[in-house]
């Protein structure tokens, strides 16, 4: 899977919240068309970790690289460098007074300058693609919560981004809900987005994952190939948290 | 009583209150453009700008509009020699315009900052997620969804506007309280009355435009 030099490179990356060491020491390197997936504990610095690839969250030391250029500082540089990444948001955080489709366009059309019709198009086409082309002129809140997270990974995908990255994007739905936004993550996978999802949903990080990463503490306790990881953990703490999930 | 049939006092009736609707009409517009300023650098990344937004809000916040008028007649008028129009009228009212709009922005901000807060975080990560700059963030996500619940907030702003214009007075522009003082003295037999008449109509406009905001903040109300 993984072709050339790494896309997401972490190294070293320290962040606090108060006393509180969120990530202690994390390095980690995310190849090109690679899925990984992290899971952990709740407070494990997993979410943490996916938030400060686009500085969403910023770091206290360490360096982390994307596509071969360290992230800037605040300002246009970094703005340019998370609209080539994706993120998708455990509460879908659609612009609630845009519709569907202006939630859709408005980055190609204000980021990137494309033309509103052109927009549109290919708005409708990715909204046809997670299979709600039909909702495109509503608004956010009369969508479930499935439909809604399915409309922000459009709205993710419509900037064509390099990697793209989820954090929890499924633990505010519905159960029966979680399918269908699972369906068009693993049909992502397969076309070989380079993905790094926060999940606890077990049975993706098993048949999509090319890897899966295992925190506690803040600290990268274990990175394996998911077959490896849920058969044979190496480390108690991951032993323990399996246990604990896949008993019932 | 011909008070209020007199033509001299009919005129000067409505001249009072016609620079009362000038006055905040002018300083409605300032104080927004200058609010919005305000707010924006107080919610800015930088510090400076933070800085700044914060000093204004508590300078101007704190300090009784009385104060500030005179210091536009005394201070930037009389002192520093800054007049604003060749008529001794108008210029009076600009100075009162620049007094009531650099007060009123204090309060337009603190009304507009509270706004943003009422917008989730969530909204202007997921903006910044897909690349818009701050001031794009600013403008298409959070200012738009701020300014539903900043409605109501701006009509209780600008209905205070609207009565502290009669502050402009007391630098010798001739408003409709002015008047009223003129009037009372004139015809000392029926204060009440008049007292009524410049009262009943400062209602009159007002308290249309309370329910005309109320009304609006209502039919704006963001569907989450």
């Amino acid at each position: 899977m993984t072709t050339g030099e790494p896309l997401i490179v972490l190294d070293s990356v320290n962040k606090w919240f108060g006393p509180l060491h969120v990530l202690d020491d994390v390095s980690l390197s995310v190849g090109r068309g690679e899925v990984v997936v992290v899971i952990g504990p709740s407070g494990s610095g997993k979410s943490t970790l996916c938030r400060a690839i686009n500085r969403l969250e910023p770091i206290n030391s360490g360096t982390i690289t994307f596509d071969g250029r360290e992230l800037p500082a605040e300002g246009k540089a970094l703005a340019k460098l998370r609209s080539e990444v994706g993120m998708v948001f455990q509460s879908f955080n659609l612009f609630a007074h845009k519709t569907i489709l202006e939630n859709v366009t408005l980055g190609p059309i204000e980021v990137r300058g494309e033309k509103p019709a052109a927009a549109r198009e290919r708005g409708l086409a990715l909204l046809d693609r997670v299979g709600i082309a039909n909702q495109a002129d509503k608004f956010p809140a009369m969508l479930s919560g499935g439909q809604q997270q399915r409309a922000a990974i459009a709205r993710a995908l419509a900037m064509q981004p390099k990697a793209m990255l989820f954090d929890e994007p499924t633990s505010a739905l519905d159960p029966e809900m979680v399918g269908e936004v699972l369906e068009v993550m693993t049909s992502l996978a397969r076309e070989g987005m380079t993905m790094v999802v926060v999940t606890h949903e077990m049975g993706f990080a098993r048949h999509a994952a090319n890897r899966v990463i295992f925190m506690a503490d803040g600290k990268l306790v274990e990175d394996a190939a998911p077959t490896e990881f849920f058969a044979n953990p190496r480390s108690e703490r991951a032993k323990d948290f399996l246990s604990k999930i896949l008993t019932h | 009583m011909d008070i209020f049939t007199d033509p001299t006092n009919i005129d000067a009736y409505v001249s009072g209150f016609l620079w009362i609707l000038k006055l905040t009409g002018a300083s409605a517009v300032c104080a927004l453009v200058l609010g919005v300023l305000l707010a924006a650098m107080r919610v800015s990344p930088v510090p400076v700008l933070r800085g700044f937004g914060t000093a204004w809000v508590n300078i101007f916040r704190n300090t009784p509009l009385t104060l500030v008028i005179f210091f536009c007649y005394f201070g930037l008028y009389s002192t520093l020699g800054l007049s604003l129009a060749d008529d001794l009228n108008l210029n009076n009212f600009w100075l009162g315009v620049v007094g009531l709009s650099v007060y009123t922005a204090a309060f337009v901000c603190e009304a507009i900052r509270s706004g943003i807060n009422t917008v989730p975080t969530g909204q202007a990560e997921a903006a910044r997620a897909i690349g818009l700059s701050f001031a794009q963030t600013l403008r298409i996500v959070v200012l738009p969804q701020a300014a539903r619940s900043v409605v109501a907030p701006f009509g209780s702003v600008l209905i205070a506007l609207c009565k502290n214009a009669t502050i402009v007075g007391t630098i010798g522009l001739v408003e409709a309280s002015t008047v009223m003082k003129d009037l009372i003295n004139s015809y000392g037999n029926a204060v009440i009355l008049i007292f009524l008449v410049f009262a009943g109509t400062f209602a009159a406009f007002l308290i249309p435009t309370g329910y005309f905001f109320g009304w609006l903040a209502n039919r704006l109300a963001v569907k989450r």
